[in-house]
C-alpha cells in the first residue's frame, strides 16, 4: 500500500471537500463535522464532470454524504453508493493522518 | 429449462421481458429484433428529433437480444423461427405499421413515414434539403410528425380526410379549436381533404389534393396504422378479417405455445394503438407463461397528451345522453363532459386546450359525479378520488395500490412512489395526481424543508431572527437533527446572509454554499465555472466592453450576451477565477451574483433620454434599484426591468418586480415570471412617485425574504399568500400588520452593508485558498477539462459519463 501526502490536516474546511491528484487519480477529500476523514472518486458518475469534491456535505439517515454540485444525486462518503440511485456506486479510498498530514492511498 | 423466444423488439416486448425477470422466471428469454438498436421508448419518438433525447430502455440483465434481425418464418410445429432459433414457448410482439395508402408516386425520395428512429433520422435528411413539408393524416401521431416538421423548420400542411383534426379523440367542437391553435403556430390545415397522388421524378416536388398542389419536397405519410401479423398469417396462426393476431384474454393464439401482445394483437376485436394496454398485455402473458391465471380484460383508451403546444385529451366514451360545454374561444378552450339522462353518472369527456379535467375526472368515468357537470367544468373544484379510481391508466395502478405503497413503504415523494409502483413512469401524465395522492396521504404536506428540519423555510427564517442565531451548528443543534444536506443548508445560508452576517464565504458559512455560490460562479457542465460581471441596468461604457473583450480574450473565454443584458464569459477553471475577477474589479466591475438566489439584473429599456415615446428616464431608475438590491439573497433569484412607457420594451411584466413609467409616475406589477411557468405581474400600485416606488419595493422584497419558501418565485409565493394581491396592499401600503417598519428598516441595513463579494474575496488570502484544482498540486490545471472551437470560440469536450 502506498501512502501519498495530500495536505496539512488544518487545511481542509469541515464539511468542505479538497481534490487531491494521487497518481493520476482525481480523489475528493472531506472532513466531516466531527473530524472524520473520507477519500472518494472525484468524478460525478452522471456528468461525467471531476466535481465531487465542490458538492455539499452532510447526512442521510445518520450517513455522511455529498451530493454532486452537478445535479445532486447523494452519495455515501463511507461506501461510495449512490442512495438516489444504489445501482451506481463511486470508487472509494483509504485515508489516514499521518504527524498532522493527510494521507490517500489509491492502491 | 423454459426457452421464451419474443419476435419484435418495441416497448412491449421490453416490459415482458422484463416482467419475466423481476417475477423470477427461471427460463432463458430471447428477443429477436429487426431494428438495429436495443428497445426504445417509442411514445417519446418525437423528442429524440427536436431535444436529441436518448430514448434507449436500460438493458435487461440474463435476456438475450439479438438486434438487427428479423424473423421471416415460424414453424410451429417443429417450434423454430427462421429454421434454426428454437423455443417452447413464442411470444410474437411485433407491433405495427404505418398504413401507406396505394396512390402514385408514394415511392419517391422525400416520402417518408413515422415510426421509428431510423425514420426519424430520413426525415431530417430529407428536410435538410427542404422548404415545405407535408403531414397526410391529421389524428394524434400526424400532428406529433407536424410538429416535428415545424421544428425542423420546414413550412407545414396537414391533410386529413375527416372534417376535424384528431376525429378519434375530439368531436367537432373540439376540433375547430384545436384547428385554430394549430394555425395560429403558421402550421395549414387541409381538412375533408385527401391525397390524390405525389408529384415529382425521383424526389418529390408536391403533393395533390383533390382541390390543389401543395409544393413541398417532404411528405410523411400518419394516416392509420396496421397490425404487422404477416408472420403469423404466414404459419397460419388465426388473424382478424382486418388485420391484428387473435389472441384469448391469456394473450394466447390459436397455437397454445404460441402468445402475441402489444399492437399486433387482437382482442375481442380490438386492436390498441395506445402504449397502456400493451403493457398490461405484456404484464397478462409474463403471468401466464410462469403459469398464473391473469386476464386482459380489454381497456380504456383514454389519452391525454400535448401536441404542438396544445393539451388534448379524452376520456371514457365520446357521446351520452346529456352532454355539457364550456367553450371559451378567446383561449382556445373547449371542454365537454357526457353525462347520463339523469345527468348523475359520467360517462365522459372531451378537453382541449386545458386538460385539467382528465385527471380530476377521468377516474369517475361510469360513477357518479363528484358535483355538477358545469361547476366541475367552469371551476375546478377540489375532489377526492375514490379508492379503486385507476391512477395511472400506463401501468394499470388505482389509488389504493398508491396509497398502500406509500404505507407499507414510508414513500416521502414521487420518485420513491414509481420505482415501488411503476405509476408515472411512462407517459408520465399522472404525476400531478401522484403528488396530490402523496399529499392526501399526509406526507408531502408536511411544511418540514428536509429531514434535518422540521420547519418550512418562513419558520426557520423566524427561528434564526428572534433567537439571534448566526451558525447554521447552533441552528441544527437546537432544531434540527443530523448535519443537513443539500437542501436545507443553502437555505440557512440565505437566511444568514439576508439578515447581515457578513460575507457568504466567511467561516462556517462557506461550508452551506451551493458550488455556484461557494466559487462566486456559475458551475457548467464540464467543470469549469462562467463569469458575469454587473452591468446595472445594461448600461456600459466602451471602456468597460474593451476591458471584458480584452479578459475574455486573454483568458481564452467563451463570451455571450445574456438575456438578461449582460455579458458572460464560459469557460473558467477555479484557479483561473480570482485572476480574472482581479483584472475585472480593478476595473471597475463587482459581483453580478449571477451564481446566488440574490437580485440578477434590473433590465432597462433606453427611456426617455433617447426614446420618442418615453416619458421617465427608465435607464436612471434601473441602475438605481439594480444598486439598491444588489446582493440581496432570497429564497430563490430576483429578477426586475424597468420600461420607459406602456409600450413596456424592458419586459417589465414578466419580472418579480417590474415598473413601467406613467405619465404621472411610475406603475410597481410583482409577481411576474418567465421561466418554467411564465406568469404575468399583478399591477401593486399606480401612477406613485420615486420615493413611494422604492419603498413599496423596499417593504414587498422584505416581505418575500421573510416568508416564502424554499425556492418559491414571488410568482408562485404571491399565488399561495392568503389573501392575494388584495391582502398584500394591505400589508405593504396600509400597514396592516405593523410590520412595515421593521421591513424598511432591514433593508435599509441591507443597503448600507452591502460590499461587492468578489472584492472582498481578492482581499482575503484565506478565502482564495481555496480557488485550486488541486490541494496537493496548486499550480496544475484539471486534466479532464478540454475544449475544442466552434464559430471562433471554446467548447467543452463532451465528458464520458461513467452511469445512467
Ligand atoms: C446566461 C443566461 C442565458 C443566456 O445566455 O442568455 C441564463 C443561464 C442560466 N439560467 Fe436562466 N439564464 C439567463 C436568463 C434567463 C431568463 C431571461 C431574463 O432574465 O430576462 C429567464 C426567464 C425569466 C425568469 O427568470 O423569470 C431565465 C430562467 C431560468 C430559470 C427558470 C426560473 C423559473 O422561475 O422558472 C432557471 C432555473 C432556476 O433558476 O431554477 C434558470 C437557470 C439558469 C442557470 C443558472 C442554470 C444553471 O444552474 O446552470 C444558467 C447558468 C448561467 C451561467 O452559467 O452563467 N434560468 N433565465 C441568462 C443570464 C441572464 C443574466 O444576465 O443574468
Ligand atoms: C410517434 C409516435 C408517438 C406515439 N405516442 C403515443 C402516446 O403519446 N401515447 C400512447 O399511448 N402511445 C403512443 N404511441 C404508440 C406506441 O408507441 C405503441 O403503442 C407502442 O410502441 C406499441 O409497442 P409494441 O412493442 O407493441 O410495438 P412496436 O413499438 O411497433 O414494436 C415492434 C417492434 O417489432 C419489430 N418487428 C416487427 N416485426 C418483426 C419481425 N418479423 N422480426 C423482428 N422484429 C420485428 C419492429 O421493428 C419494432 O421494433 C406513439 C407511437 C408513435 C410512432
Ligand atoms: S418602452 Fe417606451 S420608452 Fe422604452 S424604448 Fe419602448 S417605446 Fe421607448
Ligand atoms: S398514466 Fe401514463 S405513466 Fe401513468
Amino acid at each position: 500500500m502506498t501512502w501519498t501526502p495530500v495536505c496539512p490536516l488544518p487545511d481542509l474546511q469541515p464539511e468542505r471537500g479538497a481534490c487531491a491528484l494521487v497518481a493520476g487519480e482525481q480523489v475528493a477529500v472531506f472532513k466531516a463535522h466531527d473530524g472524520a476523514l473520507y477519500a472518494i472518486g472525484n468524478q460525478d458518475p452522471f456528468s461525467g464532470a471531476f466535481v465531487l469534491s465542490r458538492g455539499i456535505v452532510g447526512t442521510r439517515n445518520g450517513e455522511p454524504t455529498v451530493a454532486s454540485p452537478m445535479h445532486k444525486q447523494v452519495f455515501s462518503l463511507v461506501s461510495g453508493v449512490c442512495l438516489d440511485d444504489p445501482g451506481t456506486v463511486i470508487p472509494t479510498f483509504q485515508i489516514r493522518v499521518t504527524m498532522g498530514m493527510v494521507e490517500v492511498s489509491v492502491k | 429449462m423454459t426457452r421464451v423466444l419474443i419476435i419484435g423488439n418495441g416497448p412491449t416486448a421490453h416490459r415482458l421481458a422484463s416482467a419475466l425477470t423481476d417475477k423470477g422466471f427461471t427460463g432463458t428469454v430471447t428477443i429477436l429484433g429487426e431494428e438495429p438498436r436495443g428497445a426504445y421508448d417509442r411514445v417519446a419518438l418525437t423528442s429524440y428529433l427536436t431535444e436529441g433525447r436518448d430514448l434507449a430502455y436500460p438493458e435487461i440483465s440474463g435476456v438475450e437480444v439479438i438486434k438487427g434481425v428479423k424473423a421471416t418464418s415460424i414453424d410451429p410445429q417443429a417450434k423454430t423461427v427462421n429454421g434454426t432459433i428454437p423455443y417452447d414457448v413464442l411470444v410474437l410482439a411485433t407491433g405495427s405499421a404505418p398504413f401507406v395508402p396505394p396512390v402514385s408516386g408514394r415511392e419517391l425520395d422525400g416520402c417518408h413515414v413515422y415510426r421509428t428512429i431510423d425514420d426519424l433520422d430520413a426525415i431530417r435528411t430529407s428536410a435538410a434539403r427542404a422548404t415545405t413539408g407535408v403531414v397526410v393524416g391529421g389524428g394524434l401521431l400526424g400532428l406529433e410528425a407536424a410538429d416535428a416538421l415545424r421544428g425542423l423548420g420546414l413550412e407545414t400542411h396537414i391533410v386529413e380526410m375527416s372534417p376535424w383534426l384528431m376525429p378519434r379523440q375530439v368531436d367537432e367542437g373540439g376540433g375547430a379549436v384545436l384547428k385554430r391553435h394549430v394555425e395560429a403556430l403558421g402550421l395549414t390545415v387541409h381538412t375533408s381533404s385527401g391525397v390524390l397522388g405525389i408529384e415529382g421524378h425521383e424526389k418529390v416536388t408536391g403533393l395533390r389534393t383533390p382541390d390543389t398542389l401543395i409544393e413541398a419536397q417532404v411528405v410523411v405519410f400518419s394516416a392509420g396504422i396496421r397490425p404487422r401479423d404477416e408472420l403469423a398469417r404466414a404459419a397460419g396462426l388465426a388473424v382478424g378479417e382486418r388485420g391484428g393476431i387473435v389472441v384469448d384474454d391469456g394473450m394466447r393464439t390459436s397455437d397454445p405455445a404460441i402468445y402475441a401482445v402489444g399492437e399486433c394483437a387482437l382482442h375481442e376485436g380490438q386492436v390498441y394503438g395506445l402504449v397502456a394496454p400493451c403493457m398490461t398485455m405484456a404484464e397478462t402473458a409474463a403471468d401466464r407463461i410462469m403459469g398464473g391465471a391473469a386476464a386482459f380484460t380489454g381497456a380504456d383508451l383514454s389519452t391525454k397528451l400535448k401536441l404542438l403546444g396544445v393539451e388534448v385529451a379524452q376520456f371514457g366514451a365520446m357521446s351520452g345522453a346529456l352532454d355539457v360545454t364550456y367553450l371559451d374561444p378567446v383561449s382556445g378552450v373547449y371542454k365537454k363532459l357526457f353525462v347520463s339522462d339523469d345527468a348523475s353518472t359520467l360517462l365522459g369527456g372531451i378537453c382541449v386546450g386545458d386538460a385539467a379535467p382528465y385527471a380530476t375526472l377521468r377516474p369517475f368515468v361510469g360513477a357518479a359525479l363528484p358535483a355538477a357537470p358545469s361547476d366541475l367544468l367552469f371551476s375546478p373544484v377540489a375532489v377526492e378520488l375514490p379508492g379503486d379510481a385507476p391512477v395511472c391508466s400506463c401501468n394499470g395502478v388505482t389509488k389504493n395500490d398508491v396509497t398502500e405503497a406509500i404505507k407499507k413503504h414510508d414513500l416521502t415523494d414521487v420518485a420513491g412512489v414509481k420505482s415501488c409502483t411503476r405509476a408515472g413512469t411512462t407517459c408520465g401524465s399522472c404525476l400531478p395526481l401522484l403528488k396530490k395522492i402523496l399529499t392526501e396521504s399526509g406526507v408531502a404536506t408536511g411544511t418540514g424543508l428536509c429531514e434535518h428540519f422540521a420547519h418550512s423555510r418562513a419558520e426557520l427564517f423566524k427561528i434564526v431572527q428572534v433567537r439571534g442565531i448566526t451558525t447554521f451548528t447552533q441552528l441544527i443543534d437546537e432544531h434540527g437533527t443530523g448535519r443537513g444536506c443539500d437542501i436545507c443548508k443553502p437555505v440557512v445560508a440565505s437566511i444568514l446572509a439576508s439578515l447581515n452576517n457578513g460575507h457568504v464565504l466567511e467561516g462556517e458559512q462557506a461550508a452551506l454554499q451551493d458550488t455556484n455560490d461557494h466559487f462566486l460562479a456559475n458551475l457548467q457542465r464540464n467543470g469549469t465555472y462562467s463569469i458575469v460581471p454587473r452591468i446595472p441596468g445594461g448600461e456600459i461604457t466602451p471602456e468597460k466592453l474593451i476591458v471584458i473583450g480584452e479578459v475574455a480574450r486573454d483568458f481564452g473565454l467563451y463570451t455571450k450576451i445574456t438575456g438578461g443584458q449582460r455579458i458572460d464569459l464560459f469557460g473558467a477553471r477555479v484557479e483561473e477565477l480570482p485572476r480574472i475577477w482581479r483584472r475585472l474589479v480593478d476595473a471597475g466591475f463587482e459581483s453580478g451574483h449571477a451564481y446566488g438566489k440574490a437580485l440578477r439584473t434590473v433590465k432597462s429599456c433606453v427611456g426617455s433620454t433617447w426614446c420618442r415615446y418615453g416619458v421617465q428616464d427608465a435607464v436612471t431608475m434601473a441602475i438605481d434599484l439594480e444598486l439598491r438590491y444588489r446582493g440581496l439573497r432570497a429564497p430563490h433569484k430576483l429578477k426586475s426591468a424597468v420600461s420607459g412607457c406602456a409600450r413596456e420594451c424592458a419586459e417589465a411584466r414578466s419580472k418579480d418586480f417590474g415598473i413601467i413609467a406613467t405619465e404621472k409616475g411610475w406603475n410597481l406589477y410583482v409577481g411576474g415570471n418567465g421561466g418554467f411557468t411564465p406568469r404575468h405581474a399583478d399591477l401593486l400600485v399606480q401612477d406613485v412617485d420615486t420615493e413611494t416606488l422604492i419603498r413599496t419595493i423596499d417593504r414587498f422584497l422584505m416581505f418575500y425574504v421573510r416568508t416564502a419558501d424554499r425556492l418559491q418565485r414571488t410568482a408562485a409565493w404571491l399565488q399561495e399568500l392568503d389573501g392575494g394581491l388584495e391582502r398584500l396592499r394591505e400589508i405593504l401600503v396600509d400597514d396592516v400588520l405593523g410590520i412595515c417598519a421593521d421591513l424598511d428598516a432591514q433593508m435599509a441595513a441591507h443597503v448600507v452593508t452591502y460590499a461587492d463579494e468578489w472584492r472582498a474575496t481578492l482581499d482575503d488570502p484565506v478565502k482564495l485558498s481555496r480557488f485550486v484544482s488541486f490541494v496537493n498540486a496548486p499550480g496544475t490545471p484539471d486534466p479532464s477539462i478540454s475544449f475544442t472551437t466552434e464559430r471562433d470560440q471554446i467548447k467543452p469536450e463532451l465528458l464520458q459519463v461513467t452511469s445512467r
